[in-house]
């Protein structure tokens, strides 16, 4: 099995405050791994720090180390454009630009160097068919994105994110602002994805991590509990911890 | 209703009856003191005629039109780059701290009385133009001369005036723009400058404009600082080195030695003046609606 990140010993500190305590975790290749624990113990922190989005905070600091595919990423030169290039963002909130839905697919590839236009038609059909939205929205790709459902949107945003053709997809709690039924086409969604990308996925949802996700890490205080393989982290946990959070004991 | 309530309320009414009814007057009164001799002398004749020469019985203003036109477009070209620039600058790249400094050393060019800038641009902008810029303009065109007093001065110095209007009011759409978008671009691997150019200016644009119709206005508007420095020349300017006369420049300039046609034709131009801003503005109260923001 191919590990996408590997993570040694680290430690993140905003200003003073130690958001992260000596994590060490991998995080394999097409597969869903689930970030559970409960508010406030460094979630999305973590996420965070796996595409570098920390950087934008002032008076964030950083010790360990971080590998993305073997090469560590807060190294010296390392190519942070490149790397949010293979490693994709979702975030809580769905956050379409305030342009047209076609507009908004092509945003990343045009960054990226892409003219030409009957390419660029692909790639926003090929990335709404993704999402299965292309049925729902192909006659209204010059409307604005503001206009479609909270669910719809954030499935834009997965498209949004796919049409840079990632390797790696971040998830920050992507359900969270959504209806059941949204969510569950979302959670169908991504055991597709699973099949081309790896997934890693912050959720309160113990449910959604058991049914979408093949590991599970669980965090408290900043520190990873345990990281192991769902079913084993849902049935047989190592730790007391674990067992008490996901049986709804504290948390 | 409490009684004080009630006084208040009153005191309100008045003032907004108060400041309607002085508009209305005012607009009233500009109308009856020029509409006659707008009429008798025709308005095709005075809009587009290109002499202006009241003591001799010629009214076209077409002179001062293009005068006031060259000097305000000139004032936003200089200033809605630098303006929309330095807000980008301030909201996006500077750290906090300073950028207030900057900010408000900016808001305070909006404090400075117009004569002082006009002073300014005779004693510095004016030598200038004539020693430094004009021979660099003479190796494209070598048959232009100035004195200096030019479209270019006042165009320059309007641009200086309405930078504390662009920068502050654009500054603080960019900076409304909200995080999640940014963010969004990074996370798309955008750096910083496609993020500014390609997210946050656009989302920005209806504030902006708003900004930009501000300052237009005020540049229309400006009377004493384009007076000093224009050369108020009423003919047709050839190239940014020529002198001109504006609208308002020349009515302020002859009021005072005006016969009674001549102050009859001034408040003609007046009306022109006004019509002009009245369609400007309607002009760009439209964009920003379609650009999806609220007009000033
Ligand atoms: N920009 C910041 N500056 C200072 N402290 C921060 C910042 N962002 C997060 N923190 C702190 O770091 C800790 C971890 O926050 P984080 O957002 O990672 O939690 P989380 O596990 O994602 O929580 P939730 O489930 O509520 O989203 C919290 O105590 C939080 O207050
Ligand atoms: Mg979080």
């Amino acid at each position: 099995m191919e590990t996408k990140f590997e993570i040694e010993k680290l430690n993140l500190y905003y200003g003073s405050f130690q958001a992260l305590d000596n994590v060490d975790m991998n995080i394999y290749r097409n597969k869903i791994t689930a970030l559970i624990g409960p508010s406030g113990c460094g979630k999305s922190t973590f996420l965070r720090t796996l595409n570098r989005m920390n950087d934008l905070i002032q008076g964030v600091r950083i010790e360990g180390t971080v590998k993305f595919d073997g090469k560590d990423m807060y190294g010296l030169n390392y190519d942070v454009i490149a790397l949010r290039k293979k490693v994709g963002m979702v975030f809580q909130k769905p956050n379409p630009f305030p342009k047209t839905i076609y507009e908004n697919i092509v945003y990343g590839p045009r960054i990226h160097g892409e003219k030409n236009k009957s390419k660029l038609d692909r790639i926003v059909e090929k990335a709404l068919y993704e999402v299965a939205m292309w049925e729902e929205v192909k006659d209204r790709l010059q409307k604005p994105a503001l206009g479609l459902s909270g669910g719809q949107q954030q499935r834009l945003c997965i498209a949004r994110c796919l049409a840079v053709e990632p390797e790696v997809i971040l998830m920050d709690e992507p359900t969270s602002a959504l209806d059941p039924v949204a969510t569950a086409k979302i959670e169908e969604l991504l055991k597709e994805l699973a099949v081309k990308y790896s997934i890693v996925i912050v959720t309160h949802n113990m449910q959604q991590a058991g049914r979408v996700s093949d590991y599970t890490s669980f965090f408290l205080n900043g520190k990873v509990i345990e990281t192991d393989k769902t079913e084993v982290i849902f049935s047989n946990p190592a730790d007391k911890k674990t067992e008490d959070y996901i049986t709804g004991r504290f948390g | 209703m409490k009684n004080y309530e009630k006084v208040i309320e009153k005191v309100i009414l008045l003032s907004a009856i108060v400041a309607t009814i002085s508009v209305a007057l005012i607009t009233v009164f500009i109308f009856q003191s020029g509409l006659p001799i707008l009429i008798q002398y025709g308005l095709i004749d005075f809009i587009f005629g290109t002499t202006w020469s009241p003591t001799n019985g010629y009214y076209g203003i077409l002179p001062l039109i293009a005068g006031t036109l060259s000097v305000t477009i000139g004032a936003l070209i200089i200033g809605v780059p630098i303006g929309v620039a330095c807000a980008v600058f301030l909201s996006e790249i500077l750290a906090k701290k300073p950028a207030k400094v900057f900010k408000f050393a900016i808001e305070l060019l909006a404090g400075i009385p117009s004569v002082v800038y006009g002073f300014f641009g005779l004693v510095v902008l004016i030598p200038a133009i004539r020693n430094y810029i004009l021979p660099i303009y003479q190796i494209f065109a070598p048959n232009v001369s100035t004195t200096g007093f030019s479209i270019l001065a006042g165009a320059a110095i309007l641009a200086i005036m309405i930078l504390p209007t662009i920068v502050s009011m654009s500054e603080n759409a960019i900076t409304a723009v909200p995080h999640e978008y940014k963010e969004a671009s990074l996370a798309l691997g955008a750096n910083k400058m496609e993020t500014m150019v390609r997210v946050l200016v656009p989302t920005a644009k209806s504030g902006i404009l708003s900004s930009i119709i501000l300052g237009m206005g005020r540049a229309i508007g400006e009377t004493m600082a384009v007076l000093l420095i224009t050369g108020n020349m009423a003919k047709m300017p050839n190239t940014v080195l020529d002198p001109v006369a504006t609208l308002t420049g020349t009515i302020a300039m002859e009021m005072g030695y005006a016969s009674p046609t001549h102050q009859q034709v001034l408040f003609a131009v007046g009306i022109i003046l006004f019509i002009i801003i009245m369609i400007l503005n309607i002009i760009a109260q439209i964009s920003v609606r379609r650009l999806g923001g609220n007009a000033v």
